[in-house]
């Protein structure tokens, strides 16, 4: 489903290069479960965003279900991102003053999902992330952890082949984490591809597959306990 | 998204930031107010003079005592004693005059009039009954000065619907009774029709007496202070004006035009000389409303540009989760136009509102110009178009990712 050859992503800012990701080949079958590991700054935040087709490389190929990211047009890519892909962001990014319910409903109403079943939809998910009696809460009424489940409820919104979350758990107790898990390994024994970044060792369990990634690079690939040969 | 979606989203984000969206709308209220108010009262007043010189009567022409003054020197002596009731009559009769239709030698002081124990000081004109032809007067009640009156010096008397009101209350019909003018008695005969106008141009404000009577009894007098001349048509207006000067120069013996010992002037001049003054007050109204458009538009785009940079993020988050580029740009758009329009409209009513309290207070027409209104909420509607859609439009065109890091 998803092939990555020699990808970079270099940040210029002020005459100062920063190399975010250097020369990274990898490749994930539909309906694997990944989690990416790595310590703080090594660029996992990078990676996502662009297999998330948010952010474009500096450097290299990103091909999703046979096509070449790096050629498609902005409308074409906005599609992408709406249809195949649910992204839930390290820092939630949620519409400000806005209730969590318009929040969930924001991806249906760019897609043309029947206007009558949005609410119903917004509704469902948000109930199954535990979120059944914040419907109506801005976002700046809830906490972190229940502002990380708005986040992940919005990407489920529109069924997406592929799940990517950013550190989707960072802020919730371990009970709650767990309740997210059994949801990702739900979709997961459906067939939706996940990918999810961690810094738990326990959560990253969940997955089948565990990507390691240290200053740009990826230095281990394990796949149910066995190690993957890493290309270069 | 579809159009109602779009304008629910728009509506929808303009309400989270109230304050703001209100600040902005003010911004366009009061520039649009201010531009509707100035440019409608300007035309009400050029309206207003204009149309108070019209109704003195149309190819009207009036011959004035006294010298023309050139440079400031007056060029014969002669004072305000130089036209007669027989000058008039001359300009009747003659023969070489030949593109005046009417005439009408006035005598015009102000007097105190009084009824019962109601007195007023009043204009007192001595007229004729070419008066009523020449200066389109027409009655509402009883008739205007006759040639008898005239003839046999009668104590007969007009009165403007103004005097009306003031001596005998609104809506009375005197006529029959009498009115003291410097306490002589003056049988009413006759009411006119309300002509409007204030101050210096009230034309109700008046009563009218045989010419023969105010000379030789109300002011002892055997002058007249104006002629006034309606030509055959507005095309012969220069003819009769070179009859009337040549009759009269003759009539007064005097050999060169330049020692005239009156002025004869045309409707045309007072109008061209009003409509002078009358535009340059507009055209100041005019310069002060554009500025205060220009300051109102600066007010738009400068909230627009902080609208759409504080909102670069929400543009990447939108672009994230599936919103294309035009989607984006639409709504932005709703938004500005939604914001001009509503504040253009409030700001029309209350433009108008306003040069309608104002035009009441001073007595104006009102008026509303179409083209003011279109101009100014066409200006400010494009200024928030063009300055909203600009940043709109860069934020639009960066990664989702660029767009959410944006600070
Ligand atoms: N927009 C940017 N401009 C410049 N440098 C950037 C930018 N974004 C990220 N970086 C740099 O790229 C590197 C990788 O950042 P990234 O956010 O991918 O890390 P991460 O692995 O997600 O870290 P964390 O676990 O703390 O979230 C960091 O050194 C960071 O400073
Ligand atoms: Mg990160």
């Amino acid at each position: 489903m998803i092939k990555v050859t020699h990808l970079s992503k270099i940040y210029k800012m002020d005459g100062v290069q920063t190399v975010a990701l250097s020369d990274i080949n990898f490749e994930i079958d539909k309906g694997e479960y990944v989690a990416i590991m790595g310590p703080s700054g090594s660029g996992k935040s990078t990676l996502m965003h662009m297999l998330g087709a948010l952010d474009t490389p500096t450097s290299g190929k990103y091909i999703l279900d046979g096509q070449e990211v790096g050629n498609l047009s902005d409308d074409e890519l906005a599609e992408i991102r709406n249809k195949k892909i649910g992204f839930v962001f390290q820092a939630f990014n949620l519409l400000p003053r806005t209730s969590a319910l318009k929040n969930v409903i924001l991806p249906l109403s760019y897609a043309s999902y029947p206007k009558e079943n949005r609410e119903k939809r917004a509704t469902e998910l948000l109930t199954m992330v535990g979120l059944g009696d914040r419907l109506h809460h801005n976002s700046n009424q809830l906490s972190g952890g229940q502002q990380q489940r708005v986040a992940i409820a919005r990407a489920l919104a529109m069924d997406p082949a592929l799940l990517l979350a950013d550190e989707p758990t960072g802020n919730l107790a371990t009970s709650q984490s767990e309740e997210i898990m059994t949801i990702f390994s739900d979709l997961n024994k459906k067939g939706h591809t996940i990918i999810m970044i961690t810094h738990e060792p326990l959560i990253a369990k969940f997955a089948k597959r565990i990507i390691t990634v240290r200053d740009g690079k990826i230095i281990k690939d394990e796949k149910n306990g066995k190690h993957l040969k890493i290309k270069v | 998204m579809d159009f109602f979606e779009l304008l629910a989203e728009s509506l929808n984000a303009l309400t989270l930031n109230k304050m703001r969206t209100a600040l902005a709308t003010l911004g366009i209220v009061i520039g649009i107010g201010a531009v509707i108010a100035l440019i409608s009262l300007g035309q009400a007043g050029q309206k207003a003079v204009q149309s108070q010189i019209e109704s003195l009567g149309s190819n009207l022409l009036t011959v004035m005592p006294g010298a023309a003054t050139t440079g400031g020197v007056r060029g014969a002596a002669g004072g305000d004693t130089t036209l007669t009731y027989d000058d008039a009559k001359a300009i009747s009769t003659s023969p070489e005059i030949t593109a005046i239709s009417n005439v009408s030698p006035e005598l015009s002081r102000r007097a105190q009039v009084t009824a019962g124990r109601n007195n007023s000081n009043t204009q007192v004109v001595g007229v004729i009954p070419s008066y009523a032809a020449v200066r389109n007067v027409t009655m509402s009640a009883g008739t205007f000065i006759t040639s008898n009156n005239v003839d046999s010096e009668e104590k007969v008397a007009v009165l403007g619907p103004q005097v009306v009101s003031d001596l005998f209350g609104d809506g009375a019909d005197p006529v029959g009774q009498s009115i003291r003018i410097n306490k002589q008695a003056f049988r009413i005969v006759g009411i006119t029709v309300s002509k409007g106008g204030t101050g210096f141009l009230n034309q109700d404000d008046i009563v009218f007496v045989p010419l023969t009577t105010a000379q030789n009894q109300l002011f002892g007098v055997d002058y007249v202070s104006t002629i006034s001349l309606a030509a055959k048509s507005a095309d012969v207006m220069t003819e009769a004006e070179n009859q009337v000067v040549y009759l009269l120069l003759s009539r007064h013996k005097i050999k060169d035009p330049a020692n005239a010992d009156f002025r004869i002037f045309s409707q045309a001049d007072v109008l061209g000389a009003a409509s002078q003054v009358t535009g340059t007050f507009s055209a100041l109204l005019s310069g002060i409303a554009a500025i205060s458009l220009l300051v109102g538009g600066i007010g738009i785009m400068n909230i627009m540009l902080v609208t759409v940079t504080e909102r670069t993020r929400e543009i990447g988050l939108r672009k994230a989760l599936g919103a294309k580029k035009k989607t984006v740009i639409a709504q932005f758009l709703a938004e500005s136009i939604i914001l001009t329009f509503v504040g253009g409209v409030i700001g029309m009513i209350l433009g108008a509102g306003l040069s309608l309290v104002i035009s009441h207070f001073i007595s104006l027409p009102f008026t509303l110009s179409f083209s003011a209104i279109v101009l100014a909420i066409g200006v400010s509607a494009g200024i928030g178009i063009v300055f909203g859609l600009y940043p709109a439009r860069k934020a639009a065109d960066l990664s989702p990712i660029e767009a959410l890091r944006y600070e």
